[in-house]
Order: C-alpha cells, then structure tokens, then sequence
C-alpha cells in the first residue's frame, strides 16, 4: 500500500462520525467542510498507521512533514509571522525612516482606535460599505435574475455581465478616472448628464468632497458586479426546478415568486456574497489610491482605513508604529464584523432540505 | 394530444377522456411519455397538438393557475424556508385570501392528513412520509377540480408505499375530485385506480379499469407490463394451431400428463406462498416461460420434464405483427 493511499484509508472512521447522525430525523444541514491536508494527514490517521505497520511509522511520519512543509512554509513566513509582527510592531513608535522604534506602551493601540483620524476613516470606511455593499447586491441580483432564462443569445449578456470579473482594480479605477475626468471625460461631455449635475464639470465628482465617496463607490460596485453576477446566477441555477414549476402552478410569478422562492433561496448565497463584499469593502485601497488619494482634501473625504495605514498621503505615513496599530484594529474590526454576521445570518438563512 | 420535443415526439396523438370524480393511472415504463402528458394537463407543458378540456372549458390556452388544478411533485417541491402550514398556505396566498381564512383551510387540510401537530415545523425537520403529506395537504387546500400526481410515492419506502397508497385511496373517497396519477409501478395501478391508461412510446395503449386491462390485454405491451411475473407469449403453433401470438399468464399454466408443450425446468423460486417456475420449451432453449404454482402442490425439481397446457379461455391471441388483440 502506498503512503497516501493507507492515509486515506485511515481517514474514513474520523470522517463517518461527522456524516452519521440519527437516521431520519433532523434537518441535514449543510456545514463547512472541513478537509484538508493538515486534516488528511493529521493525528488520528498517524496513530493508526502506528498501530498497525509499527516500524514503518517512522518513516510515514517523516514523508508527511516533508509533504507539509512547503505549505508550512508559506504559512508561517508570509502569515503567522507577519501577523505576529505587526501586533508587535503595533505598540512601537518609530523615526521617519522606520528605524530605531521603541516601545510606547500597548496602550497605542487604544490612542490609535481613538484618534480623530482613525475614527474619521473607519467612519469613511462604513459609509463607503453601507453604499457598496446593498448596491451591489441588488445590482448583482437583479442581473443574474435577468440573465437567468433560456433565451437566445442569453449567453453574451452573462459574458458581458460577468466581464469585471476578469478586470484588474487599477484597471478598472483608470477606466473610470477616464469616464469621469472632468476635462476630458466623457461623461461630463454629455450635455444633459451634465445639466442634471453640474457637479460633473466643476469640480468634478472625484474632486468635490460630497461626491468623491460615491464615485469611488461607483467604481468598486462596477468592479465588483462581475464576482456577484457570476456567484448568483451559480446559486440561481441550483434552485430547484420543481419549486418554480409548484409555485407556477399555485399562481405565483413576477415579484411574489422572487421573494417567496427565488430570494430565500438564494439565502446562503447572498450571505456568502455579502459576507465578501462587506470585506472587500473595509479593505478598500486600491480605488482610492488611483481616483482620489484620501482626498478631496483637507476633509479626507475618501480616506478609508487601509488608506490611512498605507497610502501615500497618509499622515501617519512613515510611522510604521502607527501603521501596525491600525492594520491590526482594521482586522479586529474585520473580525468583529464577520462574526457578528454569520451569527446573525445563520439564524435566519436557509441550507436546503 | 401531441407534443414534440425537437425531433422527439413525446406524446403521440394520445386521447383520454377521464371522467368526473375517476381516480386515473397513467401506467407505463420510464420515458413513455406519460408524465409529459400530465404536466400538459397541468398546464406546466404547451401541447404541439391537440387541446385539453377541463369539465366544459377549453384550458388549452389557460395558464395552470386558472385551470383549478393542484399538482403534486415526485419530489414534493416543498418551500424549505416556510413551516409546513405556511407551505400549505401558499396557494391561497397567492390567491390573495386573507391570513384567517388561509389559516383555517391549511389547518384543515393538515387535520385531514395528521399533519396538526407539525404546523409550525419546516419541511427538513420532517420524515419522508410527512413532508409527502404536506405537498399533499398544500394540492388539497385549493379544493381543486383534478388532481395531478407524479410518482408521488416513489421516494418512499415500501412500507410507508403501501400504507400511503390505501390513504390516497381514503382521499379521493373522501374529496370526490378527479385525481390523474402517473406512476410505472403496476402494484399502484392495479391497487388505486379506478381506471388505468397504459402508454408505450408516446402512444396510449389501451384504457379501463385495472381488472379490464389485466384480463384483457390489448397489446402485447399491455399484456407484458402488467403483472408478476409477466405473461408468456408463445411463439406461433407451440401451444396452439394457428399464425399468431399466444399470451399465457403464469398462474393460467398447468402441469397435465399429456398437456401440449414440453418444457424443461431450469429454475425454481420458493416464495413461500407460491412458486414461480422458469422453464424452456423443449427444442427451443432460447426461450423462457414462468408458471406459477402454489407452494403446497407438486414441484417438480430443477431439470425435471413437465408438460403443460391452458384452457382455451385462458390464452390471448396477438397478431404477429402488430402485437394486436385478435
């Protein structure tokens, strides 16, 4: 028997505790799966390769290190330790150059989280999250429902739909740099879009501090559509044909079907999807760095979280002290935020029958 | 009735007139064509000929809705995210019935199934046999005019199958409707139906009451499908004189001394009550015919000679070619 294969085979008294549950009674519910290859190869399955092949354990267990180390590697290098780091870092204050740090007490990270300016971009952050993320749901949802029929031809919608999938955040952001620049863009060139905002012409909507947010929004919820039209119509076309047809049957269509088959049955779905979104948008930078640099200034009006810890105009740039402080708070933040979501979600979402 | 899916025909020119308050099998194998013609009656399919009328209307061109029709889904197509009485409810939601009334017909409805204890559970929390009650209760609730069912029993076991079929049975006693049941399970045929119509291909074989289509068959088809173990058909002149197909039931052979066809047993199965014997025709190895016996008589062992025969009522004649009654 090869190594992996006598793995496997020990694997399956772990997983069959997991599939057995009382027969007949109970909902299944659909839970994380949880495979991998620190679980493949783990514990249990050493123990009974030990107890059987005694003498070639050793061996066994020397191939798994060998098989886990690249993944090992990769880990701990470019997660655990920076991610240690960076909390250490945190509570120092360093030079301008960002040397010769010292300690300035774990109570920064406090003085941070209190700062005028931390609140003001994670203020920022959360608006720009509460405009995003319902938009592009709804946008998204809507397409994919559009898009989701047998038509001729329906093929070249779904393309063009999903088409931002496969563009590049700095592409996107200069594309609409473009469509929005307020000389030589072509939105501002069209007469009665303009007449309706002169904000378009002067200063510009990525230039006026009321405006910039949503513009940039704009662009992230654009960006963004191509990922939630793709995950929807995923979750669309996995809805049972049956309950459309029931429900056809008893009368319902248009709206009344779509919120009483189409919309909680995409209940996971739309937790997955907002689950994304929401993050992505407290991740925000790169729109920002290329549209708006944080600006306008002096209000800030587009400084988000993971600007103010990164971006050029920062002004906590250069400290890598404060830097660390922030990033670790954007992901206690982020955290916070993801719990508080699936707890709230999982009450009320729906994993089929 | 016609429908073509592209270059296949589905359901060939089938006509079926089914009575008011008739409990109808639509009978026949996988892809017959069958459960095509149910959802045209429902509405859920646009026949590519032919039209379909419920009582005196012409509901060709209706949508299922306006048709007072409930159907009831092979998978139940249960709502998962509503409790079971929401599920019930949900066709008279649609109709816009206000909550009380709509909360009254489903408690009705469930009374009438067993369901009044699991009103508030959701559909996963329920057995099989339950959540079929439900879909059941949600088709009862609109007191339709006809009833459409596709293979509503098939996901259950066979226990829960045969109590489930008596109870259907108790329904449409009770409700008086016209229920259109499409199975391939000759046992709920033969057990429910008030009438049964057999298709083949697409095209509608033959239509009566179990007992009409069991006794006599008219096509080879029919005479093959229904029962266990199926007819024998003989080739012509083994049995009798004569350029056609002789159909023999199994339970209809008998052992004579100088009975017309010899046979050799090859297989003997004891089911207890009775015993299915497979045999050969002597001179004919190719060929396989089964007589049933019952258990306390004479068995012959395996390989032993037997001579058999039916009486001349007993066998049913078919046209060679066509596979018709003569």
């Amino acid at each position: 028997m090869t190594p992996a294969a006598s793995g496997a085979g020990a694997n399956p008294p772990g997983t069959g505790s997991a599939g057995a549950g009382p027969p007949g009674t109970g909902p299944v519910k659909a839970g994380p799966v949880k495979a991998g290859p620190m679980g493949a190869t783990g514990g249990p399955g050493r123990g009974r390769i030990t107890r059987r092949r005694g003498g070639n354990a050793r061996n066994q267990t020397g191939l798994a290190t060998l098989m886990l180390a690249p993944s090992a590697v990769i880990l701990v290098g470019f997660v655990i330790y920076p991610l240690i780091r960076a909390v250490w870092l945190g509570h120092k204050r360093c030079d301008s150059q960002g040397r010769n740090c010292r300690s300035n007490g774990w109570d920064q990270y406090l003085d941070v989280f209190r700062s005028v300016e931390f609140q003001h971009a994670l203020w920022v952050t959360v608006k720009f999250a509460l405009i995003t993320v319902p938009l592009g749901l709804i946008l998204g949802v809507g397409l994919a429902v559009l898009a989701d029929r047998q038509l001729r031809g329906i093929a070249v919608f779904r393309t063009i739909f999903s088409s931002t999938v496969a563009t590049s955040v700095a592409v996107a952001s200069l594309m609409w740099l473009f469509l929005l620049e307020p000389n030589l863009g072509v939105l501002p060139k069209i007469g009665w879009l303009r007449d309706m905002f002169p904000v378009l012409k002067n200063p510009g909507l990525l230039a006026d501090s009321g405006t910039a947010l949503s513009a940039v929004a704009l662009t992230s919820v654009w960006a963004n559509l191509g990922f939630t039209f793709i995950v929807v119509t995923a979750g669309l076309q996995s809805i049972p044909k049956d309950l459309y047809e029931s429900a056809y049957v008893d009368g319902a269509r248009g709206w009344t079907r779509f919120t009483n088959v189409t919309l909680p049955m995409l209940g996971p779905t739309l937790m997955f999807v907002s689950v994304v979104l929401v993050s992505r948008a407290f991740q925000l930078y790169g729109e920002v760095d290329l549209l708006t640099d944080g600006g306008p200034n002096p209000q800030d009006s587009t400084t988000t979280i993971t600007y103010l810890l990164y971006g050029q105009d920062s002004i906590i740039r250069g400290n890598d002290g404060l830097q660390a402080a922030a990033a670790v708070l954007l992901f206690v933040v982020l955290l916070a935020l993801s719990l508080v979501q699936f707890r709230g979600l999982d009450k009320r979402v729906h994993y089929g029958s | 009735m016609t429908k073509r899916f592209g270059g296949t025909t589905a359901v060939d020119g089938v006509s079926i007139d089914v009575a008011d308050g008739d409990f109808m099998i639509l009978l026949g194998p996988s892809g017959c064509g069958k459960s095509t013609l149910l959802r045209m009656i429902a509405g859920l399919e646009d026949p590519t000929e032919g039209e379909v009328w419920i009582g005196n209307r012409d509901v060709t061109d209706l949508e299922p809705v306006d048709r007072d029709v409930a159907m009831v889904f092979q998978s139940y197509a249960l709502y998962p995210h509503k409790t079971v009485q929401a599920n019930i409810e949900f066709p008279l939601k649609v109709r816009g019935e206000s909550p009380k009334t709509r909360a009254a017909a489903a408690r009705d409805a469930a009374g009438m199934l067993g369901l009044g204890d699991y009103l508030d559970r959701k559909p996963g929390q329920l057995s099989g046999g339950q959540r079929q009650r439900v879909a059941l209760a949600r088709a009862i609730v609109r007191r339709p005019a006809v009833f459409c069912m596709d293979e509503p029993l098939s996901n259950l076991d066979a226990k829960l199958r045969g109590e489930t079929r008596a109870e259907l049975v108790g329904l449409h006693q009770r409700l008086g409707s016209t229920f259109v049941y499409v199975t391939h399970d000759q046992v709920e045929a033969m057990t429910m139906g008030t009438r049964v119509a057999v298709m083949s291909q697409g095209v509608l074989q033959q239509v009566g009451t179990p007992q009409e289509v069991y006794d006599t068959p008219l096509t080879t088809f029919v005479a093959t499908f229904l029962g266990t173990p199926p007819m024998n058909i003989f080739q012509p002149g083994t049995i009798e004189p004569g350029n056609h197909l002789v159909g023999v039931r199994p339970e209809h052979l008998v052992m004579e001394t100088d009975g017309r066809l010899g046979a050799r047993v090859v297989l003997v199965e004891q089911l207890g009550h009775e015993v299915h014997l497979t045999c050969t025709v002597i001179g004919d190895s190719a060929s396989r015919i089964v007589v049933r016996l019952p258990s306390d008589g004479v068995i012959p062992g395996l390989g032993a000679e037997i001579q058999l025969d039916a009486s001349a009522q007993r066998r049913h004649r078919f046209d060679p070619q066509t596979g018709r009654r003569l």
